[in-house]
């Protein structure tokens, strides 16, 4: 069974489209980078695997069953921005969070909470900064918060939305080194990402996507410079491919 | 007047009004402190603004069908938050638009209805501005009865509210109702600010919502502690507004929300960590900023920073 299978998935966004007959499938232990212009949809397609946004066609598996809110096997971490970083929260209570929905109403998190809460800070190195609150961390940190609240669910996948943006070059190879291990522990992880260098280095598989998925294979099948101009609208001569030949 | 004659005038059977004032205006800066929290976190303050106008025509119905003021404004505020939530559903015109059409809208409503009650200026004045005498003793049931609900649902709901407050996109994927959860908040603002008009009047009541939870925030890095510390803050400034109202026969609603206003003052020039006075005195010493800030116990990762 794989771990995530979309087939033939279209999605429209305010009557246009911005996804056509999107076809992927990962496996556990993959590490698959998601990469495409500004507007390409990738963030749109994650939001459809998370059964977030309506889709026009197709379907989204996650392990044999349907996606669904709340319900799927699906650990998600957002862009940075998305979170209020200046709330009144220390990072175990922010990794927490992420347990919110598994936590019935009324009730407190339990020692099952905490255990995972506790196995989620150990696993992306946070453990010794866990009563600081979040606003005082730094972007790597923060990005390691991020994940950890995805890890509290134990997920089988994992989705990251643009995690290396606005990092520099050290903390981006730690945390790829970090998406490496998490994926070798039989998870399936997918991330979206500008930064063709950091994506090269860690990523198993590669996926152009503007709109359709223009390819799918590992780093070194793709130097073909049609697929990157056809993907980026980019000329021939353009920084990028001068990248994606040195890489 | 001292301390002594206030406790006094308190006792007073002839002065029955002071302690129902004095019980209403804590009771409401308490709960206001509470909910007050999510709306300064959240940013909503706007959103208070408008509810604390938007209750405006239904005290107005009220008055003229000499009903129960709360109960009016109660059913006109939750209207209005019920109403931008769903018209700001539409991404073409902005909420905080959404909300000043509505605000305005329901206060000019208000302002027409109550027109056409006869001797109306003197009751305007009231509601705008806060009174504590002609209390009816049930007011004080309703106010303590809406208050324990309004805590009890915020206690029942806190972690939901913290999720979604924290990062929408992430409690969606939870599975988590966001827009319900909004409109409960919604509503539970709109019952803070309708507990509290009595008193403080319909202009000030946002501060209620408002000042003691923003002076809090600035006093402690914690939810918890920011949750206890704006309900004491509110409940201060309410029983030493009404004292110096008494005492210099000021308008209750502007004294108790100057008193509050000083403590933010006071907060944010002396706050422990964040004041800007407490910063100063401290930077000649100024290690703060050192070796603190990146301590990760693991040497591989600290590297990164």
């Amino acid at each position: 069974m794989r771990a995530l299978d979309i087939e033939g998935l279209d999605v429209d966004l305010g009557g246009r489209p911005v996804l056509r007959d999107i076809r992927l499938h990962l496996d556990r232990g993959e590490l698959v980078g998601l990469l495409g212009p500004n507007g390409a949809g990738k963030t749109t397609l994650l939001r459809a695997v998370l059964a977030l946004t309506r889709t026009r066609g197709g379907t989204v598996t996650v392990e044999g069953k349907p996606s669904r809110p709340g319900r799927s096997e699906i650990g998600y971490v957002p862009q940075r921005h998305e979170f209020t970083w200046d709330f009144p929260i220390s990072v175990e209570q922010a990794v927490m969070s992420g347990r919110t929905g598994r936590i019935r109403l009324l009730r407190r998190p339990g020692v099952a909470d905490w255990r995972a809460v506790g196995d989620a800070l150990d696993r992306v190195q946070l453990t010794g900064l866990r009563r600081r609150p979040v606003g005082e961390l730094s972007g790597g940190q923060r990005q390691r918060v991020l994940v950890a609240r995805a890890l509290a669910l134990a997920p089988r996948i994992l989705l990251l939305d643009e995690p290396f943006t606005g990092l520099d070059m050290p903390t981006q190879e730690l945390l790829g080194d970090l998406f490496t291990s998490l994926a070798a522990e039989d998870r399936a992880v997918l991330m979206t990402t500008h930064d063709l260098v950091a994506a090269v280095d860690s990523c198993t598989r590669l996926v152009l996507l503007n709109g359709r998925i223009i390819a799918d294979g590992q780093p070194a099948d793709l130097q073909d410079a049609e697929l990157w101009t056809k993907t980026f609208g980019v000329s021939e001569t353009s920084p990028l491919l001068k990248l994606v030949r040195a890489t | 007047m001292s301390i002594t004659d206030f406790l006094t005038d308190l006792l007073n059977p002839d002065l029955a009004f002071l302690p129902k004032a004095l019980a209403i205006a804590v009771m409401s800066s308490i709960v206001c402190g509470v909910v007050g929290c999510y709306v300064v976190l959240r940013g909503m303050a706007f959103i208070g603004d408008a509810v604390a106008h938007a209750v405006f025509p239904g005290i107005a119905v009220a008055f003229v069908l000499q009903g129960s003021l709360v109960l009016g404004g109660a059913v006109a505020g939750v209207a209005t938050a019920l109403l931008i939530a769903i018209f700001s559903q539409n991404r073409r015109v902005k909420e905080d638009s959404i909300i000043g059409v509505f605000l305005v809208g329901a206060f000019a409503l208000g302002i027409v209805t109550i027109s056409q009650a006869p001797g109306y200026a003197g009751s305007l004045q009231q509601f705008l501005f806060g009174s504590i005498t002609g209390i009816p003793d049930r007011d004080l049931y309703v106010v303590g009865g809406t208050g324990l609900v309004i805590l009890g649902l915020v206690l029942a709901l806190h972690k939901e509210f913290v999720a979604v407050c924290l990062d929408r996109e992430m409690s969606r994927s939870m599975g988590l109702s966001v827009f319900w959860l909004d409109i409960v908040l919604y509503v539970l603002v709109t019952l803070a600010v309708v507990i509290s008009l009595q008193t403080i009047g319909n202009i000030l009541v946002l501060a209620l919502l408002i000042t003691p939870a923003a002076a809090a925030r600035l006093l402690t890095d914690r939810l918890g502690v920011m949750m206890l510390l704006a309900p004491l803050i509110g409940g201060v400034a309410a029983t030493v507004g009404l004292y110096l109202s008494w005492s210099y026969d000021t308008p209750v609603g502007g004294t108790i929300v100057l008193v509050a206003t000083a403590v933010f003052l006071a907060a944010w020039l002396f706050a422990p960590r964040h004041g800007l006075l407490t910063r100063r005195w401290r930077r000649p010493g100024g290690q703060e900023l050192g070796g603190d800030v990146h301590p990760s116990p693991r040497p591989a990762l600290s590297q990164a920073k």
